[in-house]
C-alpha cells in the first residue's frame, strides 16, 4: 500500500510542444490517500488514461514528478513500482491455466511454491474463480477472463495500488453489474489503493470514495460522489454527472447580481460584471405560480420519475418530478431551490448561496 | 452470417471452369498416360498399374525421394527458428520498418531462373564473390564438381530465397499483437523468454503455421532455381523429385513412367501437406 | 543503436551480396570476368545494357513476360472477385469442398503438369501465345486470388450490403460503386501476389512457348548454351528482371504488411 503523489505532471506526447494544445496532461497535482477507491472520470480523450498509464510506469511523464510514499518513482520501470493494471480488454496467457496465470507474477519474483499456492487459492476463492483453476484460460468467457487479469494484479500482497483502465467495456452489460460489485468487495477486502478509470459516471460513482474528473488533461474536481453531485466545481461536471446533468443557463452579472432577462436569480458578491452562467440541476427546478416565465415542451416518464423539458427563453431547462406529480403545460414559471442555484464564470464556479445573500 | 443461397454457384462458375481445365483436363491426361503403353507411333497398349508399380519400386525414384526429404527438412530447420528470428529482433515501429520490408522481399520477387542463374555464377569458384571467397578462406570448394559443396550451394540458395516469406509472415503475426500485452508482461515482471514463449509465440500459432505448409509444399515442388544452379548434379547428387520427373517427362518418351511418377509424386505432396496441416491446426480453438 | 538490430542488417546485408554480385557482373566486359576475381569493375561498360536494349530478341523476352503476367493477374482478379464474394457471403452446397480443391491446386508440383499442359495447349491450339501462360498460371493464381480476397471481403460487414440494397442499389451497382472501394487495400495484396507468383514462375513459362511468347527466362538460357556463357549480358538480363518486382513492391509496400497479417499468403 502507498501514498502517491503527483507533482507539477505535464505530459506531451509530441517531441516539441509549443503551446498547451500540444499536451496531453497539463498541469496535474495529486495526491493519493492510502488504501482509497478513487475513480478517474472523464470523457474519451481527456487524458486519464495517459495520467493511468504515467502513474504505473508505462509512460515517463515529461514534466513533473510522481512519488510512492515520498520516494521518487518517475523515471522506474513498472516492475520497480509493484503496482497492478488491468486492462479494457482481457490481458491473460492463453496457453496456461487459470492458476499458472495468476501464480504467474508471484513466481516470477521468486516467490516460494507454498506460498504461492496458498495466495493463488485465495485469490480464486475471493474471485470465485475456484472451480476453474485447473483449466487453460484460452477457453473461458470474457467475464472470468477479466477476473484471471484482475486476479494477477491481486495475487501479489505487497502492491501499492491497482489500477483498471475501463475494465468492463467487453463484459456484457447484465455482467457488468456483478463485477462492479465483485470490485467493491475486493476492495474492501484487500484494501490496497485502487486507482479505477472510466468514463462511464455510473461505475465511478458506484466503485469510488473519491472521484477525480478530468477534462481536457486538467483536472476538474476531486470529491465525493455526493460532493461532485450536489456542488459541482465546473460546468463540466455538472454537466457530465447525473442524468439529465444540470442545466446551464446563460445570464447576466450586474449589481452584484446574477439576473436572468429581467428576473434577479441571486446574488453574486465578488463576481466581475459581464456574462456569467447559472448552474442547477434539474432535481432542483420546480414550478409555481411565479418566477422565471417558460414554456413546456415535452416530458418523458422516466421510471420513478418524469423529466420535463421546458424552454426559457432559448435555453433549455430539464426539470425532474415526481412520478405522480401534476406537470403543467404552455406556459408556466420556473422555481428555483436557491440552496442548489449557483453562478458560473468562464466554467468555473463563482458564487453560491450560503455565500452571504 | 452467412445466408444459404444456391444460385451463388454461378458467381464460382467462371473459377471453377478455368481452373478445372487447367487441373483435371491435364489429370485426366496424366492418368491416362499412366496406364497405358506405348511403342511409339501413337499406339497404345493397356498397362494397368504396371507404371506405377515400377516407379515405386526402383532405385531411382527412391533416391530421388530421399534427397527430396532431406532437402525439405534442413530448409525447414533452418528457415523457420531463422525467419523467426529475424521478425523477433525487427523495430516493431519507425521509419526503417517499411525500408526493411522492402528489401527482405526483394528476394522474392526474381525470377526463379534467375535466382539460379544468380547463384550459379555468385559461386563459381574463381570469379564467383562466394566461390572466391571460400576457397580464399581455405575451403576446397567447388560447387560443379563436389556434391557437398553443391548441397550447401542448393540450400544456402534457397534460404536466401526464401526465408524473408517466413520473416514477413511472422512478422506481420506479431505486428497484431496488441501493446497491452506487453505492457501486462513488463507489470508482472516476465523476462524476454516468457514473453516469447506465453505471448508471442501463441499469437503466431497461425502465420507460422502457414509459413511451415507453405515452405514444406514449395520445398517439395521445387525446380527452376536447382536446375539452373546444378542441373541436378554434379552427377545426380541434387537432382530432387522435380528434376527428376522433368527429365523423365520432357528428356526421354518414357510417358507411362513419368505419368505414374507424376501422379505418385501429386499424390505424396497433398498427403503429407494434409497430414501436416491436420497436425498443425489439431488444437485449434476454432 | 540497439544490439538486437544488428540480426535483421546483417541478413539484409546477406541478401543484398547476390544481388550486388549480379550488378558488378552485368557492368563487366566477359573478358573481364572470365579473367580473374574482382570486386568492381575495372573496365566499366554498358555495352550488356545496350545490346539488350537494342536487340529485339532480348527486349521482347521482358515485353513477352510483362503481357502474359499481365494478362493473369487481370484474369484472376475479374473471376475470383465473384468467386471470394459467394464465399465470403454464401453458403452454398459444396462450397467448403470446392474451397478446398481450389486451394489444393496451389499444392500441384509444375513439374508434374509440364508435359500435359504443352499437350493441352498444344491441343487447342494456343501453343506459342501469351494467352496460354496466363491461363495455365490460373491453376495456381486464382486459388490464391480468391482465398486473398475472401479473407479482406469476410472484413466487410454484411450490413453494408443490405444496407445498399434497401437503398435501392442493383448488385452490379452495389458491386462495383460500394464493395469494391471498400476492399481496395485486398484488391492491391491480390494483384501484387498474383503479379508476384507469374513473374517468378518459370517452368511452365518455358514449356509453353517457343518464339512469339517466349519470356526472358527462356532468352536467357538461349544466351548461357549457344553463345557459350556470356556472362556479362546474362548478368545484365538478370538485373533487369529484379526491376518490375522492385517497383511493385514498393508501391504496396503499406500493404504489405495488412495482406501478410491476414495470414493468408
Amino acid at each position: 500500500m502507498a501514498r502517491i503523489s503527483l507533482k507539477s505532471l505535464r505530459h506531451a506526447y509530441g517531441p516539441a510542444p509549443k503551446g498547451p494544445q500540444d499536451y496531453a496532461l497539463k498541469e496535474i497535482n495529486l495526491d493519493w490517500q492510502d488504501g482509497g477507491a478513487y475513480a478517474l472520470l472523464g470523457p474519451s480523450g481527456c487524458g486519464k488514461t495517459t495520467l493511468l498509464n504515467i502513474i504505473s510506469g508505462l509512460i515517463i511523464p515529461s514534466e513533473g514528478q510522481v512519488l510512492f510514499n515520498d520516494r521518487d518513482v518517475t523515471r522506474a520501470s513498472p516492475a520497480d513500482r509493484n503496482i497492478a493494471q488491468v486492462f479494457q480488454f482481457p490481458v491473460i496467457y492463453d496457453t496456461m491455466t487459470v492458476r499458472d496465470n495468476l501464480a504467474f507474477p508471484l513466481r516470477n519474483r521468486g516467490v516460494p511454491e507454498d506460498k504461492v499456492a496458498r495466495r493463488v487459492a485465495e485469490i480464486a476463492e475471493m474471485l470465485e474463480l475456484t472451480p476453474q483453476l485447473g483449466q487453460r484460460a484460452a477457453g473461458l468467457t470474457p467475464d472470468a477472463k477479466q477476473k484471471i487479469s484482475m486476479g494477477r494484479g491481486l495475487v501479489r500482497d505487497d502492491v501499492n495500488v491497482v489500477m483498471f483502465d475501463e475494465p468492463l467495456t467487453v463484459i456484457d452489460p447484465h455482467l457488468k453489474w456483478k463485477l462492479r460489485s465483485k470490485l467493491k468487495e475486493l476492495h474492501q477486502r484487500v484494501r490496497a489503493t485502487m486507482i479505477y478509470v472510466t468514463h462511464d459516471q455510473t461505475e465511478a460513482l458506484t466503485f469510488a470514495d473519491q472521484v477525480v474528473v478530468m477534462q481536457d488533461g486538467v483536472v476538474v474536481q476531486i470529491g465525493s460522489p455526493v460532493e461532485l453531485f450536489e456542488r459541482p466545481a465546473h460546468t463540466f461536471v455538472g454537466h457530465f454527472i447525473g442524468s439529465p446533468g444540470m442545466n446551464v443557463i446563460p445570464c447576466e452579472v450586474r449589481d452584484g447580481a446574477a439576473w436572468i432577462g429581467g428576473h434577479r436569480v441571486m446574488a453574486a458578491p465578488g463576481v466581475a460584471a459581464g456574462r456569467a452562467e447559472i448552474g442547477i440541476r434539474p432535481e432542483f427546478v420546480g414550478f409555481g405560480p411565479a418566477g422565471l416565465p417558460a414554456r413546456v415542451v415535452r416530458s418523458a416518464d422516466i421510471g420513478h420519475s418524469r423529466v420535463v423539458e421546458t424552454r426559457l427563453g432559448e435555453t433549455k431547462v430539464n426539470a425532474i418530478l415526481p412520478e405522480d406529480a401534476a406537470v403543467p403545460e404552455g406556459e408556466t414559471h420556473l422555481v428555483f431551490d436557491p440552496a442548489q442555484t449557483r453562478v458560473y464564470r468562464d466554467g468555473w464556479l463563482a458564487a453560491e448561496t450560503g455565500a452571504g445573500r | 452470417m452467412k445466408t444459404w443461397n444456391n444460385r451463388a454457384w454461378l458467381m464460382v462458375v467462371p473459377v471453377l471452369l478455368l481452373v478445372a481445365f487447367n487441373a483435371l483436363v491435364p489429370l485426366m491426361t496424366v492418368v491416362n498416360y499412366s496406364v497405358q503403353e506405348t511403342f511409339g507411333d501413337n499406339k497404345f497398349f493397356w498397362a494397368g498399374l504396371r507404371w506405377f508399380e515400377e516407379v515405386l519400386k526402383s532405385p531411382r525414384f527412391h533416391e530421388a525421394l530421399g534427397r527430396q526429404l532431406l532437402f525439405t527438412g534442413i530448409i525447414l530447420l533452418i528457415e523457420i527458428p531463422l525467419g523467426v528470428a529475424i521478425a523477433l529482433a525487427m523495430p516493431r515501429r519507425g521509419p526503417w520498418v517499411s525500408v526493411c520490408l522492402v528489401l527482405m522481399a526483394l528476394p522474392l520477387l526474381i525470377p526463379w531462373n534467375v535466382v539460379g542463374a544468380m547463384w550459379n555464377i555468385f559461386a563459381l569458384p574463381d570469379i564467383g564473390l562466394l566461390g572466391y571467397g571460400l576457397n580464399w578462406l581455405g575451403f576446397d570448394y567447388n560447387y560443379t564438381q563436389d556434391p557437398v559443396a553443391a548441397w550447401f550451394t542448393m540450400i544456402l540458395m534457397d534460404v536466401w530465397h526464401w526465408t524473408s516469406l517466413v520473416v514477413l509472415l511472422a512478422y506481420a503475426g506479431l505486428s497484431s499483437i496488441p501493446d497491452a500485452y506487453y505492457q501486462a508482461a513488463r507489470i508482472d515482471g516476465a523476462r524476454p523468454w516468457a514473453i516469447f514463449r506465453f505471448i508471442q509465440l501463441p499469437k503466431m500459432k497461425r502465420v507460422l503455421t502457414i509459413a511451415i505448409l507453405l515452405r514444406f509444399m514449395d520445398s517439395f515442388m521445387i525446380y527452376t532455381e536447382v536446375s539452373v544452379l546444378t542441373g541436378g548434379g554434379p552427377g545426380n547428387s541434387t537432382t530432387l523429385l522435380s528434376i527428376d520427373l522433368v527429365k523423365y517427362a520432357l528428356g526421354q518418351f518414357d510417358l507411362g513412367r513419368a505419368a505414374a511418377m507424376s501422379l505418385i509424386y501429386f499424390v505424396l505432396t497433398l498427403l503429407v501437406s494434409w497430414v501436416f496441416y491436420t497436425v498443425m491446426t489439431r488444437d485449434e480453438p476454432q | 543503436m540497439r544490439w538486437r538490430y544488428l540480426a535483421p542488417t546483417a541478413y539484409i546485408l546477406f541478401l543484398m551480396l547476390p544481388i550486388y554480385w549480379l550488378l558488378n557482373m552485368s557492368f563487366k566486359t566477359t573478358n573481364e570476368i572470365l579473367g580473374g576475381f574482382s570486386a568492381w569493375p575495372r573496365s566499366f561498360t554498358i555495352d550488356s545494357y545496350v545490346t539488350i536494349f537494342t536487340d529485339p530478341t532480348w527486349y521482347w523476352g521482358y515485353i513477352n513476360s510483362i503481357i502474359y503476367v499481365t494478362l493473369n493477374t487481370v484474369i484472376s482478379l475479374l473471376v475470383a472477385l465473384p468467386a471470394a464474394y459467394a464465399f465470403s457471403r454464401y453458403r452454398f452446397l459444396g462450397d467448403k469442398h470446392l474451397f478446398f480443391w481450389l486451394l489444393s491446386n496451389r499444392m500441384a508440383p509444375p513439374a508434374v503438369f509440364a508435359l500435359p499442359f504443352f499437350q493441352l495447349y498444344s491441343a487447342v491450339g494456343l501453343f506459342d501465345t501469351h494467352i496460354a501462360v496466363a491461363l495455365a498460371h490460373c491453376i495456381f493464381s486464382i486459388p490464391l486470388a480468391v482465398w486473398i480476397l475472401e479473407g479482406f471481403m469476410s472484413g466487410v460487414p454484411k450490413e453494408l450490403d443490405e444496407t445498399a440494397y434497401v437503398d435501392g442499389y442493383s448488385f452490379p451497382r452495389f458491386f462495383t460503386t460500394i464493395f469494391i472501394p471498400n476492399i481496395k487495400a485486398g484488391i492491391g495484396v491480390t494483384a501484387f501476389f498474383t503479379f508476384m507468383f507469374s513473374w517468378v514462375e518459370m517452368l511452365l513459362a518455358k514449356t509453353l512457348t517457343a518464339v512469339e511468347a517466349k519470356p526472358i527466362a527462356a532468352t536467357m538460357t538461349r544466351t548461357a548454351s549457344s553463345s557459350g556463357y556470356e556472362l556479362g549480358l546474362l548478368a545484365a538480363a538478370g538485373v533487369l528482371t529484379i526491376i518490375p518486382g522492385a517497383i511493385v513492391i514498393w508501391f504496396v509496400r503499406n500493404y504489405i504488411a495488412k495482406g501478410f497479417a491476414l495470414g493468408r499468403v
